[in-house]
């Protein structure tokens, strides 16, 4: 996470315009990388950006621009940075703001505004951009004047990156861009109220969890992004593996454990494996890390781990006792609270619990049909393997970004990129350039569904524009996948608006300067894969696969978690 | 259940539009809502009069504590402490019944602030029970508008000489 301390810097801001103030404290805060959209009200800011060494990153979409910044802020921990015009600029990141913000995730977007004196009078491109993101932020800010500029800015990412992080917005009139401040503006934080909860547990607290852990017979962790965001993996291991206690990964998490690990349980929830379910239903102790019992992953609440005594450790005080009612609380950094705990947790003998799910893996394995089209799963487990588990991985929303989760093989965090909380189909392209830029070196592949792709796949026209390597692979059914599954098992075979037939996205691709190969065969999937990671330069690979393929196993909306639907294999 | 909660707030544009829109959209139920000035010229308060129960309030209290300008959060309901609401209220009355509502508005310390041949205008200050029972009992002769601000509250000094 960024270092931000209240010291002002030791330049002088005196005399320079708001833009020039802009471009020295997003320099200041270590912004290197700034993806955006140009437009009118932010002509001042683009003018400074010319001669910049901030790179700016120009996407085909706003919303593809704030995705890149997102992307670029999940696989490096650091604050992601968006820059849109007003009005339409600004709506137009609507739902990358609120992807980030229900998803912790730290950003800072700014956005021009019509001239202050303009403000309310309904002027070309205006919008009230404080009003319309305020519940989809953090925190927003209306600069009116620039002496409060660099105040602002540097305000913002402190408070994206503090405590739970989240998305800041700053909305710049653009008259304030070109005003100068009277004579050095003041830059010392003003947040009185702001007071984020970082650091150790309460240590009454963390000694009374571990009592409860080392005294349990069937102890799970629930582990969620929140370990992710603090960098927590280690310590993570260090207390499964001394506790001998079993983990299992919300999707937010995957990687935060590595899944070959003999305690990992992998995903729990809706999609997740019959055998974290089960753990998790016959646990006597829980213990949540930086996670938030999301109704995707509790099932019906009133019966969620019924036996067990809840522990939660939580940044976020809000968080806690919010949807399930909390035996043991403990708010603080999830990294220094594992630290805290690694000493008092016991290594007593788990033999039977553990051999308990060892027996529920061996009988409720996770599989999928092998014979006939391509199945969408073998692809993901294909690229799993071929890339040693190890490619950063962006997805979509939908079937595919389940299948991802199911099969990819996660081992190291920040590898993920997906949006949970919100689930906005179109992440994926836009979110793996981004991941791209601050990995140049790595390989970076979106997983992606024909519907999410449709959505942003014009953003392949940016990676190829700056000739990024990223890889993008199609699993193509003509559907949209996980509506269509619902209405096959829930609403009677009635596919009411999911036929979603699809172009030959691998010319498009090569249209847009992208190599590209259309796979519809099993035999040349191979290959084909080996092409893509071979190549060094954009690349799409759209593989049509079995149209009516359903995501398994499933915990039915509504149902408690060990009510599992198993996949009967043909 | 009732519960009052007050919030200290920078004096800052949107943080308003900010606690409003949180209990929206987070669904809770305010009664009433009143903003002003404090002894810190920076600073406004809230205090917010809310519908629910312990959990629902342990909610709102953290969630307001969330938003970046709000300082400082109280919640009253384990505190001693003076809580006063101020209603302006037009009650119909013909002449030869005045004096009957006169003695209501002394029997409840009001003040009549405007009179008018067939009404008058009464203010009265106080817990909100105290209003309630008031507008009750000119109820039959007929309100023709009415106006509270809502519950401002205070909590007691720890020496407080003891309770009204």
């Amino acid at each position: 996470m960024t270092d931000v301390t209240s010291a002002p810097p030791t330049s002088s801001h005196a005399g320079k315009t708001g833009a020039q103030i802009l471009n020295d404290i997003l320099i200041e805060q270590g912004v290197t990388h700034l993806f955006g959209y140009p437009g009118g009200a932010v002509l001042p800011f683009f003018d400074v950006l010319y001669s910049s060494e901030i790179n700016f990153i120009l996407s085909r979409h706003e919303q593809g621009a704030i995705h890149m910044a997102d992307g670029y802020a999940r696989s490096t921990g650091e604050v992601g940075c968006v820059l849109a015009t007003s009005g339409p600029g600004a709506t137009n990141i609507v739902t990358g703001l609120a992807t980030a913000m229900m998803d912790s995730i730290p950003m800072v977007a700014i956005t021009g505004q019509v001239k202050s004196h303009l403000i309310g009078n309904d002027a070309f491109q205006e919008a009230d951009v404080t009003g319309i993101t305020r519940p989809v932020c953090k925190h927003n800010y209306l600069c009116k004047d620039v002496n409060d500029l660099g105040r602002m800015v540097r305000e913002a990412f402190y408070i994206a990156s503090s405590g739970r992080p989240g998305p800041v917005l700053i909305d710049i009139p653009s008259d304030v861009t070109t005003a100068i401040p009277d004579g050095e503006p003041n830059l010392e934080f003003n947040l009185p109220g702001y007071k984020p909860r970082g650091g150790q547990g309460n240590d009454r607290q963390v000694k009374l969890a571990c009592e409860a852990i080392n005294a349990a017979e069937r102890p799970v962790l629930y582990v969620g992004g929140g370990v992710i965001l603090s960098g927590a993996s280690e310590e993570l291991q260090a207390v499964a593996h001394k506790g001998k206690l079993p983990v299992t990964t919300t999707l937010m998490a995957l990687g935060a454990f590595d899944e070959t690990d003999d305690l990992s349980l992998r995903m729990l929830g809706m999609h997740g494996t019959a055998f974290a379910n089960f753990a998790v239903q016959e646990a006597d102790v829980l213990v949540s890390v930086g996670a938030r019992f999301d109704d995707r992953v509790t099932g019906d609440l009133s019966r969620f781990a019924p036996k067990a005594k809840i522990i939660h450790i939580d940044i976020d005080p809000a968080s806690i006792s919010k949807t399930v009612k909390v035996d043991i609380p403990l708010v603080g950094d999830a990294k220094a609270i594992l630290t805290q705990m690694i000493e008092h947790i016991e290594s007593p003998d788990r033999a039977p619990w553990l051999k308990q799910i060892a027996d529920w893996k061996t009988e409720y394995p996770m599989a999928y049909a092998t014979e006939g089209n391509i199945r969408p799963q073998e692809v993901i487990a294909m690229l799993g393997e071929k890339t040693d588990h190890d490619a950063i991985i962006a997805t979509g929303v939908g079937q595919h970004q389940m299948w991802a989760a199911q099969f990819y093989g996660w081992k190291r965090p920040r590898q993920m990129l997906t949006s949970g909380g919100l689930g906005t189909m179109g992440y994926g392209v836009p979110a793996a350039i981004g991941a791209q830029f601050a990995n140049p070196d790595k390989l970076v592949v979106d997983i992606d569904g024909d519907g999410s792709f449709s959505m942003t796949m014009v953003e392949v026209i940016t990676a190829v524009g700056y000739k990024m390597p990223t890889k993008f692979i199609v699993l193509d059914n003509d559907y949209l996948g996980m509506v269509r599954q619902w209405q096959e098992m829930f609403y009677g075979h009635r596919y009411s608006g999911v036929t979603h037939p699809c172009p030959d996205f691998s010319s498009i691709a090569k249209a847009f300067g992208a190599e590209s190969i259309q796979v519809t065969e099993r035999e040349d999937l191979s290959a084909a894969m080996d092409k893509m990671i071979a190549s060094e330069g954009t690349f799409v690979l759209h593989v049509c696969v079995e149209k009516e393929e359903n995501v398994y196993p499933m915990v039915a909306a509504g149902k408690a978690l060990h009510e599992i639907i198993m996949p009967e294999l043909i | 259940m009732k519960h009052v909660i007050t919030a200290v707030v920078q004096n800052e544009p949107g943080v308003l539009a900010h606690v409003a829109g949180m209990f929206a959209a987070r669904g809770y139920n305010i009664d009433s809502l009143v903003v002003g000035r404090t002894e810190h010229p920076d600073m406004s308060r809230m205090t917010i009069v809310v519908k629910g129960d312990t959990e629902i309030l342990e909610q709102v209290r953290k969630q307001l504590q969330k938003v970046i300008n709000v300082v400082r959060v109280r919640d009253y309901s384990e505190l001693e402490n003076v809580q006063r609401d101020l209603m302006l209220v037009r009650i119909h009355v013909s002449p030869e019944k005045r004096h009957e509502v006169l003695a209501l508005v002394d029997m409840f310390r009001g003040h009549t602030v405007d009179v008018s041949r067939n009404s008058i205008m009464v203010e009265l200050v106080g817990p909100e029970d105290r209003l309630e029972a008031f507008t009750e009992l000119v109820r039959p002769y007929g309100i023709q508008e009415l106006a509270r601000t809502g519950i401002i509250a205070m909590k007691r000094g720890n020496q407080s000489a003891g309770k009204e």
